[in-house]
């Protein structure tokens, strides 16, 4: 059984829950942006919660299936379309043999999450199936979707039923505006005095047009302010620069000082640009659904905080899967 | 030296060894990594070094980061009584410096640069008070270069120069980044060089570019089956200048998949190596070579 790509949408990949274990040469996590999101349409279709699926962006692709399959969209509000029939995103829903699947235009959120049952049966590299682009590694040739390409889908262990739905308060999306992501100071936090450090928290930054897998940057907000220094030999000459470290996923680098970079899940693993500090591991899904000149606001937390979110993060996770079971 | 040590966020602790790049520093966040390792503390799930610093990535699910940081704190500070000394590897590298590709990348994205007037390899030579292209080039491949990190994106290499710090060469960085770099590029930021494993962009200055891949996601590379990138943090890398019909003949040699890398294993001491850095150097040559 095979998906005919007949349109690629934007930039659309196969991912899942990524490759851990490869950082320290480079090479990223991947896997979907908004994990949460690609869970939940794997559990719709009945498949294991780590299958892979696509991860379009702001739009959607158009699909032929060439056998019939049960399929969910889930994350962004990206309407699909079955031969040009609405269906819902969230709910799982039937695809005969022949049909095509597109998308309306994106009405919310970034990222669609698309799971046809059985998953995306693209080779296993390091681990995973997802696409690292910037590498040329894994997902389907190590790149994102063109049209013509055949996507090989494999066997459902069960057949998923159609008409399961996610109810709304386990959906994870982000709510509210200014989204607030919530960050731990630290890193390289002392490079910036102390006014700065509170400006970074009080403004109210936008999403530039610059946000993809690797990072997502930040406009708008106050440059921030160096405490003076003799540059370290190694570093570099700008107050911004570093000897080049390692950089966390969620890390936050200000290039001279002027507009932060989170970086997301096929981040580069290291560079030579000081960070502020780090956005919690239980925001990082809020921002793979951001688009650009959403308004944004750093929360500062403590490690005692990060915690306490990270659980309730992962009891919403304990609930979608006791609702999908 | 005395670590620092942060929280990143509720998933890392990243540990500064040094603010300042030094082999000594590196070292440390080399042997400690080491001992991470070897350690296998529960849930941790990367172990990065880096130049001068590291990270450790972990499940605060399964360790409690405060438990976490306490283990990295006496690995730490049982690392000072450890010999520096590592078993590694010394690879040779061929390098077409002032080749066309780059040549032409550089000309493209001229108005980033420092000096619109001249190519990379003339602006390293004048900052770095040499007299010329020729002797920039005996300067970068005369002695070997530390392996001191792997990142950035995959498989890409920073390499230290192994000589004292006044004789080290030192260039910044573009004044803005490149969209583009020719894959394989030699490149040089501050005071490391780097080889860019993949095409795009790039904000070091390019002096060459080298035949042989070093990192290959299909794994056809023969020297690249058992996995897709070269490098380790570590191996040592000596630059070997070509001419470009040698350089032709490499890349033929790869294709035809009979590019056969000089790779040596070697044992490396940082306590001799200080003591006479040049006679070291030349025992490693020796070592590359044979002799």
């Amino acid at each position: 059984m095979a998906v005919k790509v007949l349109k690629p949408g934007l930039a659309t990949t196969v991912q899942d829950l990524g490759r851990p274990g490869y950082y320290h040469i480079g090479i990223p996590l991947s896997g979907g942006m908004d994990r949460h999101a690609l869970v939940a349409a794997n559990l719709l279709v009945g498949n294991d919660a780590g299958a892979a699926v696509l991860e379009a962006v702001f739009m959607g692709p158009e699909l032929e299936f060439t056998e019939d399959a049960t399929v969910a969209v889930t994350g962004a509000e990206l309407p699909p379309k079955l031969d040009g029939e609405p269906r819902e995103t969230w709910t799982s829903f039937r695809v005969k043999r022949g049909q095509i699947l597109s998308f309306d235009f994106l009405k919310q959120g970034a990222r669609g999450y698309i799971a046809v049952a059985g998953g995306i049966d693209v080779p296993v590299v390091l681990g995973s199936r997802s696409t690292y682009a910037l590498g040329a590694l894994g997902g389907f040739k190590g790149r994102k979707l063109d049209a013509g390409d055949e996507l090989p889908i494999g066997s459902a262990a069960a057949t998923g039923k159609d008409g399961r739905t996610v109810a709304r308060d386990l959906r994870g999306q982000p709510a509210g505006m200014p989204t607030e992501l919530r960050a731990m100071p630290g890193l390289y936090w002392h490079r910036i005095t102390e006014a700065a450090g509170n400006g970074f928290f009080s403004d109210t930054w936008k999403v530039a047009p610059e946000a993809d897998r690797i990072g997502y940057r930040f406009k708008g907000g106050k440059p921030l302010e160096f405490v003076p220094r003799e540059p370290p030999f190694g570093a570099g000459s700008d107050p911004s620069n570093i000897t080049d470290a390692c950089y966390p996923y969620g890390s936050i680098q200000v290039p001279g000082g002027t507009e932060p970079i989170v970086l997301h899940r096929d981040a580069v693993s290291g560079g030579g640009y000081f960070m502020v500090g780090t956005v919690i591991a239980a925001d990082m899904d809020l921002i793979g659904q951001l688009q650009p000149n959403t308004p944004v606001k750093f929360v500062k937390v403590d490690m005692n905080q990060a915690l306490a979110v990270r659980k309730s993060r992962s009891e919403l996770l304990g609930k979608l899967h006791n609702a999908l079971a | 030296m005395q670590t620092r040590f942060s929280f990143g966020g509720d998933e890392h602790i990243f540990a500064e060894v040094g603010e300042a790049m030094s082999l000594e520093a590196f070292f440390k966040s080399l042997f400690i990594t080491n001992a991470v390792r070897d350690a296998k503390i529960k849930g941790v799930t990367e172990i990065c070094p880096a130049n001068a610093s590291y990270q450790v990535k972990f499940d605060p699910d399964q360790i409690k980061p405060d438990d976490l940081l306490t283990e990295l704190k006496r690995l730490d500070s049982a690392s000072e009584k450890s010999e520096p000394v590592i078993k590694t590897r010394i690879i040779e590298i061929p390098v077409l410096y002032n080749d066309p590709w780059t040549h032409e990348t550089l000309m493209r994205f001229r108005e980033r640069h420092q000096d619109p007037n001249g190519t990379d390899l003339e602006y390293a030579a004048r900052i770095n008070g040499l007299d010329g292209v020729d002797a920039f080039i005996k300067s970068h491949s005369s002695a070997p270069w530390f392996v001191s990190m792997v990142g950035f994106v995959a498989g890409l290499p920073f390499l230290y120069q192994m000589v004292e710090r006044k004789r080290q060469l030192q260039a910044p960085k573009y004044l803005r980044p490149r969209t583009d770099t020719p894959k394989l590029t030699v490149g040089h930021g501050g005071c490391f060089s780097c080889i860019y494993s993949v095409r795009g962009a790039g904000g070091y200055q390019m002096f060459g570019i080298t035949p042989m891949p070093i990192y290959d996601p299909n794994q056809n590379i023969s020297y690249l089956r058992d996995f897709m990138c070269l490098f380790r943090p570590g191996d040592i890398v000596k630059w070997k200048p070509i001419d470009r019909a040698a350089y032709d003949a490499a890349v033929a040699d790869v294709d035809a998949g009979r590019f056969a890398p000089v790779i040596r294993d070697v044992s490396f001491s940082l306590t001799e190596f200080n003591r006479d850095v040049d006679a070291y150097n030349a025992k490693l040559d020796g070592v590359l070579h044979g002799r």
